[in-house]
């Protein structure tokens, strides 16, 4: 479904600030694959999805989502394949329009847009059904501007608005981590439902070492933009956090060494 | 005292209303469709274009000499509105395609359509159409009344033919991804929207709105000049502005479009006020660079007080405590 080949992404290069942000990448997803993504802060896990995104282009290497080459699509072409929610719950969504006006603009995702007008009633009803069934009490706001929502409703605006149209692949980073415990497990539940309803193949990042073994198919970590460990099936469901910190402590301890040989 | 007499006075006199208001209101629906321009970059797309100045007057310029040479003025009007659309095209293009900030982008065009209405005049700084039929004088004889009374007739159906079509425009599925693009463009990009191409499309309106604009200002003055159009934008964002104060507490679409408009509408209201008080029109520049000034620093000065305020109360409390 998704193929990455080979592919390497470097910020600032040749100068002192040289970043290796993605080291030779290779990495393959199935149909309905639920991957989770976890890795230290700057191991490249955002990197990873923002060049599958076309947020940055790679230097070299070769990114194909169902057998359509895509690393040379601008951002906005590929949004025909990928749905995406972002960390920051402010980047998901139009602040000054209205909840059904977001899902409008969504649910046209990677179409031609048109001189239609761009609500009408059947896709009201459509839309407030969609939003009821996030369990939030939002259907009933459904002509409030999304800017009087909280972080957690908006979250789940943007799940929802990711998924109205199926993506071929869905991005998720670290969706939660601007959220209070409870509304964060709430929009993972969430998640979970509607990658699971619609078997949408998702890339998930998180930094909770919990949540990435209890969701998904598959698990992989990062480190120094290389993938360090890959897991999936059984394998994965065996799992623990302790077998994962030891696995991270491994890697801090060839920082370190590599430190001090430097 | 003295003025605040004059002024009395000169509400209770009905001249003034028949005369300079009535005037400065015909004027005011006719610049307003540049205000709806500028509203449409300044306020939906969240771009600072300086455009403005220059292709409000290519409107203008064009249309006298269209006119001039025996074209039909409703026609030339259109003309007037693409050929304001092609400097908006040339802005939109620097700013989008090669990067060049907005507000620099527009003082280019602006800039260069100076040099470019002179030779569309001719080598002229202004042109008269002296008796030349257009749209508001055909109304003035059709229903025998002054030719300002036409320019508000003309004004007003205008307008609001603009707010009907800009408000259906944005409700369509490319207008809500040009609101969007200005409100979230990353949001918009990732939904699959060139949001190049938008910004692109909103420059474009915005300017065929204020080369429209520029051509009715011509015929209701019956002359066009070169620099017609300066300062057009400072008075663009003070009607916003304004309107924006007057209609505080409404957030639908239509009436914050037609707010902008109103509030075009009383400051050229104010303009004749303070001309009739004695004040020199040249000085009308200076004032509106104020008002604007004083409205875009005003939310910035609230908070500091609002912040200086509460941190005061709080520690009180505290101290008490
Ligand atoms: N836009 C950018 N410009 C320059 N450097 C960048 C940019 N984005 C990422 N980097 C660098 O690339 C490396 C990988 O960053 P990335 O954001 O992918 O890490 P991450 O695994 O998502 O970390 P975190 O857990 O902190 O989100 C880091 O060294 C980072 O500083
Ligand atoms: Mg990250």
């Amino acid at each position: 479904m998704l193929k990455i080949k080979n592919v390497s992404k470097t910020f600032y290069k040749g100068t002192i600030n040289e970043k290796k942000a993605l080291v030779d990448i290779n990495f393959e997803l199935k149909d309905g694959d639920f991957v989770t993504v976890i890795g230290g802060n700057g191991a490249g896990k955002s990197t990873l999805q923002n060049v599958i995104s076309g947020l940055y282009a790679v230097d070299s290497g070769i990114i194909e989502i169902d057998g359509t080459n895509i690393t040379n699509l601008p951002e906005y072409k590929r949004a025909k394949y990928i749905g995406r929610v972002f960390q920051d719950p402010m980047i998901g969504t139009a602040s000054n329009m209205q909840i059904e006006e977001n899902l409008a603009l969504a649910d046209k995702r990677g179409e031609k847009r048109t001189f239609k007008w761009m609500l009408n009633r059947d896709k009201k009803i459509f839309f407030k059904e969609k939003v009821a069934s996030l369990g939030l009490g939002l259907e009933d706001r459904m002509e409030s501007k999304v800017g009087l929502l909280s972080g957690g409703q908006r979250q789940a605006l943007t799940l929802l608005m990711a998924t109205i149209k199926k993506p071929d692949l869905l991005l998720l980073d670290e969706h939660t981590a601007a959220l209070d415990p409870r509304t964060a497990k709430k929009v993972l539940t969430l998640t979970e439902e509607i990658v699971g309803d619609n078997n949408i193949t998702t890339i998930m990042i998180t930094h909770n070492m919990k949540d990435a073994i209890q969701y998904g198919n598959r698990l992989i970590m990062m480190d120094a933009g290389k993938i360090i460990y890959d897991v999936s099936g059984d394998e994965k469901k065996k799992l623990t956090i302790e077998m994962l910190l030891k696995k991270f402590e491994t890697v801090e301890d060839k920082i370190s060494d590599r430190m001090i040989l430097s | 005292m003295n003025i605040i007499f004059n002024l009395f006075m000169s509400f209770l006199d009905i001249k003034f209303w028949t005369g300079p208001m009535l005037g400065a209101t015909a004027q005011g629906l006719i610049w307003g469709i540049m205000v709806l321009g500028v509203y449409i970059t300044y306020k939906v797309l969240d771009v600072a274009d300086l455009t403005v100045d220059g292709s409000f007057a290519t409107g203008g310029c064009i249309f006298a000499v269209l006119v001039v040479s025996g074209f039909d003025p409703t026609i030339s009007l259109l003309i007037a509105a693409i050929v304001g659309g092609v400097a908006g095209f040339v802005t939109g293009i620097l700013h989008t395609k090669f990067k060049i900030p907005a507000i620099l982008s527009g003082i280019l065009t602006q800039l260069g359509l100076y040099s470019i209405n002179l030779r569309i005049l001719g080598n002229a700084a202004n042109m008269s159409i002296g008796k030349i039929d257009t749209n508001i004088k055909f109304v003035s004889t059709f229903f025998s009344i002054t030719q300002q009374q036409a320019g508000l007739v003309v004004g007003l159906i205008v307008s609001v033919i603009c707010i009907i079509l800009l408000y259906i425009l944005f409700g369509t599925e490319i207008g809500a991804s040009i609101r969007a693009t200005g409100n979230n463009s990353q949001m918009i990009r990732a939904l699959g929207v060139d949001t190049d191409k938008t910004k692109l499309m909103g420059i474009v309106l915005s300017n065929m709105l204020i080369g429209l604009s520029g051509a009715l200002l011509v015929q209701m003055n019956k002359y066009a000049d070169v620099g017609m159009g300066k300062g057009a934008i400072v008075y663009g964002l003070a009607s916003i502005v304004i309107g924006e104060v007057i209609f505080r507490k409404i957030k639908n679409f239509a009436v914050m479009l037609t707010s902008s408009v109103v509030g075009c509408i009383i400051f050229f209201a104010i303009r004749a006020i303070v001309i009739k008080l004695g004040m020199d029109a040249n000085d009308m520049q200076l004032l509106s660079s104020i008002i604007v000034a004083i409205a875009l620093s005003t939310p910035i000065i609230k908070e500091e007080i609002e912040k200086k305020r509460s941190y005061r109360e709080n520690t009180k409390n505290f101290v008490k405590k």
